[in-house]
């Protein structure tokens, strides 16, 4: 090595040091990659799960509004128990993922799980689990499962939910709670508008 | 000069007298940012033991033949070849983990702790000596981030590796799982340390 100029040796070295390490990645992403896609299917059946209780498997569609996943109770059953989708937007620090379950005729959550989220802890975060409410830590999500989507989900602010497309906001986190109710009814919305756009060129 | 030094106190040093976050105040941003729970320092320190144990034993081994002036450009190379096989590998076995430490995995990279011992040490020593040196920094490091962890997720959440410890007559100081939580702990910490050293010094 000593008898090569320093450019030929500072080339050689990196070009060396960079194709093992490229090799090395590659073989090892070969091997995780399975597992890593597992895992992310694990997850999105879990979240499915969680939103469509009463589903047994589930149908994949691809849509311009993205995925949608319909729950059956069996790979026979004709008509599904509801339709689940991921629905993204932003909460009050970062991007909020949930999971949403819809009825078949769309008009009522069958639930929600929020997947992903970065806001402030002990407050915003209350929106996935509520430690300081000992007796029912998930209340705010439970609040979602059955309510009416039509015109829209209304959170309130220092009120008691009467209607039934209303519910509590959570004392400290108005921006999280509204984000959620803002980010699940865009996308309900267009989910209901792709999806009377293919019934309608079915029929 | 360095063969004097007895391979124990190369391995001591990392634990208290140039310990990498207390002593040489390196590494701070994953140390703040990742130990609101105990486990997710623990995680944090295996995962950046591993890749700076694995980086100076390969720095070490190719020292004289990495020519001087592309060192640098090298050792990035090296340590984020590692970083990346970290990061697949928690991805692929601890998708929890994985989804909580975040971005803060890749960001090892530029952990200047990591490339702090490569300059210092690893590029200027044996590969025995250079083990030693990078297990006793690496133990170093994971003590200060468990030790972060413990204290912020015991105040912050009332429990440590997640299981309940304080009663329910304790209310969680929600600040201590916040990022000021991290800079009051640690400063604190760094301040007993020094304290101590002071105290042993004169007595």
């Amino acid at each position: 090595m000593s008898n090569l100029s320093l450019s030929t040796r500072m080339i050689l070295v990196l070009t060396l040091i960079t194709v093992l390490s490229g090799g090395i990645l590659a073989g090892w992403d070969m091997y995780t990659k399975p597992k890593v896609a597992y895992h992310r299917l694990q997850a999105l059946k879990a979240a499915i799960g969680h939103v469509l209780p009463d589903h047994g498997m589930y149908e994949s569609q691809e849509t311009e509004t993205g995925t949608l996943y319909f729950g059956k109770t069996d790979s026979l059953a004709e008509s599904p128990v509801g339709v689940a989708f991921m629905a993204i937007g932003s909460g009050f620090q970062g991007e909020v993922r949930i999971m949403v379950g819809l009825t078949p005729d769309l008009m009522k959550l069958t639930g929600i799980k929020v997947l992903e989220q970065i806001e402030t802890p002990g407050l915003g975060t209350k929106i996935v689990v509520d430690p300081s409410n000992k007796q029912d830590p998930f209340w705010f999500p439970k609040q979602f499962e059955g309510i009416v989507v039509s015109p829209e989900i209304v959170v309130l602010k220092n009120a008691k939910p009467s209607a039934n497309n209303e519910v509590q906001g959570i004392t400290g986190a108005t921006i999280s709670s509204k984000a959620i109710a803002r980010i699940i009814n865009d996308k309900i919305k267009a989910v209901q508008k792709t999806l009377s756009s293919t019934e309608g060129r079915e029929s | 000069m360095s063969k004097t030094v007895p391979l124990k106190t190369e391995f001591i040093k990392g634990l208290w007298k140039e310990n990498p976050v207390i002593a040489s105040l390196l590494g701070l941003c994953p140390t703040l940012a990742v130990t609101n729970a105990a486990m997710n320092g623990l995680a944090m320190g295996l995962a950046t033991t591993f890749v700076l144990v694995m980086s100076s034993l390969m720095i070490s081994a190719l020292r004289k033949v990495i020519p001087h002036q592309v060192r640098i450009a090298g050792f990035i190379v090296i340590i984020a070849t590692f970083v990346t096989v970290a990061d697949r590998f928690l991805a692929a076995f601890f998708p929890e983990i994985s989804a909580t430490l975040g971005p803060y995995i890749p960001l090892i990279v530029v952990n200047c702790l990591i490339l702090g011992r490569q300059e210092a040490f690893s590029s200027r020593n044996g590969i025995g000596r250079s083990l030693v040196d990078s297990f006793g920094m690496g133990l170093g490091f994971i003590f200060v981030l468990v030790a972060l962890g413990s204290v912020r997720e015991v105040l912050g959440s009332g429990s440590i590796f997640g299981i309940t410890v304080m009663g329910d007559w304790f209310n969680p100081w929600m600040i201590m799982i916040l990022p000021p939580g991290a800079f009051l702990t640690l400063g604190l910490m760094i301040a007993l340390a020094n304290w101590y050293n002071d105290w042993r010094a004169t007595s």
